[in-house]
């Protein structure tokens, strides 16, 4: 498969699915010439439960010497760029159709779980068969896998007041439904909205202390609450489909990346919780990518061979319902 | 008893924390210390006398030569009777002899091991570890390519003379243990990058895989061609009290050690020719054969005749001669990560004027400092796009990126399991127990014996390090404890083993040191085979616990008898002939590598500073003799020439102001401080000092291209140069000449290695055009300062005649004049013989002949784009132009001062800008690296 070109889709969704069409388009300009530009890119969205990809394609100005595309550790759809044209200005524009259809999740259906109960359930799996269904894990629950998502890693510690901010939420015997939605919403509450004041290398540390950031610091902290609780949780890019105010126009290019967490819950199996709007993911969303943290997905990527010393960057997100 | 662990990283325990602040200081460059090459350069066997919680020491110290370390059978009995009859022989003071006889021909041979610095530097004091930071650096400053910022001065590799006997019963049994093991290896390895069973299955626990640092997620699925995945591995032994072996280490990321344990060999054969002739023993140079036709073995089937190249951090590496000479015994080059470009999926050597494929990469670059896109951004180590690249199986990159996943202590535990259930088989060797934290039961006895174990983390990570529990503090134990509860899974703890010794020689006589074996296996033919011997470490102090090479551990050359000693008649002829000779059999083609622009480019300046050298020798020489001769004699003829050719030299060496400027009257009234200083001061660029360090460190970064009596002969330089430093530090008055005759002699053998002994490949047309050209701008440097002085007071003719007559000794071209010319020398004689004519090879005219030859030698003048390198054709116009104007220059332009003065200039500029020209169009290099972090601004 040529990943620039449309690619007609494996599955369809049932005709109920919600249908969009993401555009993400990155600019980088710089003050010189760029004699080689190698890039990374996590922009195409990748297959996930509740959501198929129809069509995704990834466009480059100047036109690359080299465009391919393979599957990450995780699953992830990752693109790799060379462009050894000399230039002085990089686009690279990823545009995905993308329809989605998610159950409603209801976590107060797991109630009857501690936290605990929950986390001891993940802890017991290396000893058990591959699946889990035994302890009413479901069965596409891959144990690797989650145990991948419990451990720290390098955006997501357990130090700096992170096990104390966790302790205040996951307190003894408290049912693991009610928990989950407890730290999501009070990290809305206790947290101000705020872009500019971090930046993608911020630590964890500096975002409690600051009580203010942006969606990634807010998907951090909570997929290192739930680790440190011991129950798997990753991180999640991908998108929110937002809408103007009432009675005006949507502006092109207004919309954005976002970032929320997943973790992995008995019976429901991994479950998306936006921490940033306080509330579970449903069909407003689409997924991109996911990982440990920010550092394994990040939408683009890149080392390039300049003597500019100085570049100008531009991002634009489109996400329109079809 | 005595006790041992295999815990690493303690020599670089007490440097630790200020290592921390110096990676924060120097950011990147200092942090890739800790993973450069992925050498271990620390091995702590602990126990014994250094106060391991057992006590006491399991041999007795003092034993027979070879006792503790060659038992077993007969044959090994003999050798080591042999080996004690031998020292017995000898005496203490034959040993010693030995040993300086060893030191010696580790300095002749360049051997080196690791890079300390010059007190002042500023990396110095900040990095206790004796570990290169400015490797980096220099490599930056060597692609600069004109003047190197930090001179780093290698340390000695430190050998024993004794060597350890190995009897071939023994040896079999290990090295069908170790082949076993690294089988187990590989088949984990294997697993790890692909299904992962073992973690699925929990025969090793997925924490212990997933938590550890190299566990390199981007290599997933990356596979070598062939049956295994890892290509190299080394595992360090140690025997212990009742004989056995057993693995203190694995090393898997990028091994290190072979060409040590070659070089060993060639040392210890010549300082113990007796004994290594009337022994029958293994060789090793099998071994690197094996090694060449693996790396073959795995390349890209597309490859017809693959090229292969060793990926090197650079010449400050710390393994730096180890990866140059194995290189050289493999015969494939090493490269830089500067040197490879990935266009297109596929791996490129920079070559000069055109891309050469490269189809299987070894690797001596640690895994995350490999590649900048998609592992550490910060490396300037890696070549962008090789991990995408080895994906695409374009390239095969040995050992694989996740390799180093291997060398995770906190495996051990669950390797004797993985064996069964991979090979159906027990695991042969034993490592020191081991415990790992994430297992509760496991965690509660690390806890309960914290203050008896070696503690480390599972990765070998900056910062973090192996400690001793019984050197704690019961407060540090707390600390400790609370430090593995918060994240067990990334702490194991090892009980002591018992480690027995090896005798070496030490100035108050043999002493017993405990030992650690290297064996080396690599994959061929779908199975493992090993070098047979390895590299022997030794402990740095009787009684020491450490073993380690950083902490100055000598090596051991490691002796395994063939067993055709005792059965040698009974061999039928046809077997004899291949022991160590498997070269005979028919080696499938190799493509060769021509040299990458960097090597080109260092060669080039290794042979415009080596002529430099000389030609300031020669220079130096004359004004020596002058101002012994003339310096108390002011007013004389003589002495007005010596001053000449002061201001002269200060401005040929351009090591103003010296003797022009405004405080030269003294300097010119008694020389000699400053000519001292243009021999031996090596921080002023022009002095004959820095030229050959200039040499040297060139010579360094192209290791791999050079006749190994190179090294011979650059040390004798720098004995020479050390001499007259200390000689001056002394107080000592002395001739300058005797040393200079010493050092010229030291350049002329270089040259003559140059001339006879390296193939007209590529790069030797790029070492002799920098010394054409070298020799071409000193010769005229010196014609026009001296012709045409700036300070442009004609000369009386008898100083003229005198410093004509100087002029043409250091041309060395006295003789011929003297042959062709009656009476004193004159300008258009002189200009004649050392300007323009073309027969003689100390003129300008002559130089730039053979330089035209050079140019002609290299590769075609063709970009990747197709079309000449812009600067190319400048260049040889530029070259045409002087030329020319050379066969112009007639006795009329001589005759007259103001034409030749205008003629000298011109010609001198001419060639300054010609070898200008000349490096910008052949050592073109990449723009900086950058790196494009992740989209930033971010909204909800």
């Amino acid at each position: 498969m040529t990943p620039a070109d449309m690619a007609p889709a494996d599955m369809t969704p049932a005709d109920r699915g919600r249908a969009y069409r993401v555009v993400h388009r990155t600019e980088y300009r710089y003050d010189d010439e760029v004699t080689a530009s190698y890039g990374r890119a996590h922009l195409t969205p990748r297959d996930a439960p509740g959501q198929w990809i129809r069509a995704s394609r990834v466009d480059v100005v100047p036109r690359p010497h080299l465009l391919a595309e393979s599957d990450d550790f995780f699953g992830n759809r990752s693109v790799y760029v060379e462009v050894h044209t000399p230039h002085e200005r990089l686009e690279v524009t990823a545009t995905s159709e993308i329809v989605v259809d998610r159950p409603a999740v209801d976590l107060a259906s797991i109630d009857g779980w501690t936290w605990e109960q929950a986390r001891d359930t993940v802890a017991d799996w290396p000893a058990l068969p591959a699946t889990g269904d035994a302890l009413g894990l479901p069965s596409e629950v891959d144990p690797v896998a989650a145990r991948e998502f419990l451990l720290p890693s390098r955006r997501v510690g357990f130090g700096d007041g992170v096990a104390a901010f966790a302790a205040g939420t996951f307190v003894p015997g408290r049912p693991v439904g009610e928990a989950v939605r407890a730290l999501v919403s009070r990290i809305h509450a206790e947290f101000t909205y705020r872009p500019g004041v971090t930046s993608v290398t911020t630590p964890l540390r500096d975002v409690l202390v600051r009580r203010e950031g942006v969606c990634q610091d807010f998907a951090h902290l909570t997929v290192a609450c739930l680790r440190h609780a011991g129950l798997p949780a990753r991180y999640v890019s991908g998108y929110l489909e937002t809408r103007p105010p009432p009675g005006q126009p949507k502006l092109q290019g207004a919309d954005a990346s976002h970032a929320w967490a997943s973790v992995l819950l008995p019976e429901l199996g991994w479950v998306d919780v936006d921490p940033t709007n306080d509330r579970l993911v449903d069909d407003d969303y689409v997924l991109t990518a996911w990982g440990r943290d920010y550092s394994d997905v990040p939408p683009l990527k890149g080392v390039i061979f300049t003597e500019s010393t100085k570049s100008t960057l531009k991002v634009a997100v489109d996400v329109v319902r079809i | 008893m005595g006790a041992a662990s295999g815990a690493f990283d303690g020599a670089r325990d007490d440097g630790y924390g200020r290592y921390d602040a110096a990676a924060r200081a120097v950011g990147a460059y200092a942090e890739r210390v800790a993973a450069l090459d992925g050498v271990d350069e620390l091995v702590v066997v602990g126990g014994g006398a250094d106060g391991g919680p057992s006590g006491g020491s399991g041999e007795a110290p003092g034993e027979v030569p070879g006792g503790t370390a060659a038992t077993g059978s007969g044959h090994a009995r003999a050798a080591s009777a042999d080996l004690a009859a031998t020292v017995d022989l000898l005496g203490l003071p034959g040993l010693l002899a030995r040993r300086a006889e060893t030191a010696r021909l580790v300095e002749d041979d360049g051997v080196t091991y690791g890079v300390s610095r010059r007190p002042g530097d500023p990396a110095d004091g900040a990095l206790s570890d004796g570990s290169v930071a400015d490797g980096a650096l220099l490599d930056a400053a060597l692609l600069d390519g004109t003047e190197r910022p930090v001179r780093s001065t290698p340390a000695r590799w430190r050998l024993d003379p004794l060597p350890v006997v190995l009897d071939p019963v023994e040896w079999q049994a290990i090295e069908a243990a170790v082949a076993q093991r690294v089988e187990v290896l590989d088949l984990v390895l294997t697993d790890l990058y692909g299904p992962r069973d073992l973690l699925r299955r929990g025969v090793v626990p997925a924490e212990v895989v997933l938590g550890h640092s190299e566990f390199v997620r981007a290599a997933d699925q990356i596979r070598l061609p062939g049956p295994r995945q890892l290509f190299m591995a080394a595992v360090d032994l140690g025997r212990d009290a009742s004989g056995g072996w057993t693995v203190v280490s694995d090393r898997t990321q990028a091994p290190s050690g072979a060409g040590y344990a070659m070089e060993n060999r060639r040392i210890v054969s010549r300082v113990m020719p007796g004994l290594y002739r009337d022994t029958r023993l293994e060789r090793l140079r099998a071994f690197f054969h094996t090694v060449r036709e693996g790396l073959q073995e795995i390349a890209p089937a597309t490859a017809e005749a693959p090229r292969v190249v060793l990926l090197t951090p650079g010449p400050g590496s710390e393994t730096a001669f180890d990866q140059s000479f194995l290189s050289t015994l493999l015969g494939y080059p090493v490269v830089a990560g500067s040197d490879l470009v990935v266009r297109e999926g596929r791996v490129f050597v920079r070559a000069p004027g055109r891309l050469e494929p490269v189809d299987v990469v070894l690797r001596r670059v640690d895994a995350w400092f490999s590649d900048p896109l998609e592992l550490r951004p910060e490396s300037r180590l890696g070549v962008p796009g090789l991990l995408e690249a080895a994906r695409r199986g374009t390239v095969s990159v040995a050992n694989t990126f996740g390799a180093g996943v291997l060398e995770n202590p906190g495996l051990l535990p669950f390797l004797p399991a993985a064996c069964e259930a991979l090979l159906g088989e027990p695991l042969r060797l034993p490592s020191a127990p081991t415990w790992w934290c994430g297992d509760p039961a496991s965690r509660s006895h690390v806890l309960a014996h914290l203050d008896r174990l070696v503690v480390k983390p599972i990765s070998r990570g900056v910062g973090r390090t192996s400690v001793f529990g019984w050197e704690l503090s019961q407060a540090r134990l707390d600390a400790l404890r609370r430090r593995i509860e918060a994240n067990p899974h990334a702490w194991c703890a090892q009980e002591q083993v018992p480690l027995s010794t090896a005798p070496v020689v030490t100035p108050h006589g043999l002493e017993p040191r405990r030992f650690l074996l290297r064996t080396f296996a690599v994959a061929k033919d779908g199975g493992y085979r090993l070098m047979t011997g390895g590299l022997g470490r030794v402990a740095a102090r009787a009684g020491s616990t450490l073993v380690s090479s950083f902490s100055g551990s000598p090596a051991k050359d490691v002796w395994v008898l063939s067993p055709a000693t005792a059965t040698v008649l009974s061999i039928p002829p046809a077997r004899q002939a291949p022991v160590g000779l498997p070269d005979l059999a028919p080696v499938p083609p190799v493509g060769e590598v021509v040299p990458s622009t960097r090597a080109a480019e260092d060669l080039f300046w290794l042979g415009r500073y080596a002529e430099r050298a000389e030609d300031a020798v020669r220079v130096l020489r004359v004004l020596d003799d002058l101002a012994e001769d003339w310096t108390s004699r002011p007013g004389t003829p003589g002495n007005l020439s010596l001053r000449m050719l002061l201001r002269t030299v200060t401005r040929v060496t351009t090591t103003f102001p010296g003797f022009t400027g405004p405080g030269a009257g003294r300097l010119l009234d008694d020389p000699r401080p400053e000519l001292l200083a243009l021999v031996v001061d090596g921080t002023r660029a022009g002095t004959l000092a820095h030229a050959v360090d200039r040499t040297v460190e060139a010579a360094h970064a192209v290791r791999d291209q050079l006749s190994l009596d190179t090294w011979v002969v650059l040390g004798s330089l720098d004995r020479v140069l050390d001499e007259v430093r200390q000689a001056a530090r002394d107080g000592v008055e002395q001739p300058l000449q005797p040393a200079l005759a010493r050092m010229l002699e030291g350049l002329l053998a270089l040259a003559g290695l140059g001339a006879e002994s390296m193939v007209r490949d590529v790069g030797w047309y790029f070492m002799d055009a920098g010394r054409r050209l070298e020799r071409a701008l000193q010769v005229a440097a010196l014609l026009r300062h001296v012709l045409a002085p700036a300070d442009d007071v004609p000369l009386p003719t008898a100083v003229e005649a005198l410093v004509l007559e100087s002029v043409l000794i250091a041309g060395e071209s006295i003789i011929t004049y003297r042959r062709r010319h009656q009476g004193r020398p004159r300008p258009g004689g002189v200009v004649d013989l050392l300007l323009a004519d073309r027969h003689n090879p100390r003129s300008v005219a002559y130089q730039l002949e053979r330089f035209a030859d050079d140019l002609a030698h290299l590769p075609p003048e063709t970009t990747p784009a197709g079309g000449a390198p812009a600067g190319r054709v400048e260049a040889r116009e530029a070259l045409a132009a002087v030329q020319a104007r050379l066969r112009e220059v007639d006795a009329a332009e001589v005759a007259d001062p103001q034409a030749l003065t205008a003629t000298l200039a011109e010609v001198h500029a001419a060639i300054t800008a010609l070898a200008a020209s000349f490096a910008q169009a052949h050592f073109v290099h990449a723009a900086p690296q950058r790196s494009l972090v992740g989209t930033p601004g971010w909204l909800a």
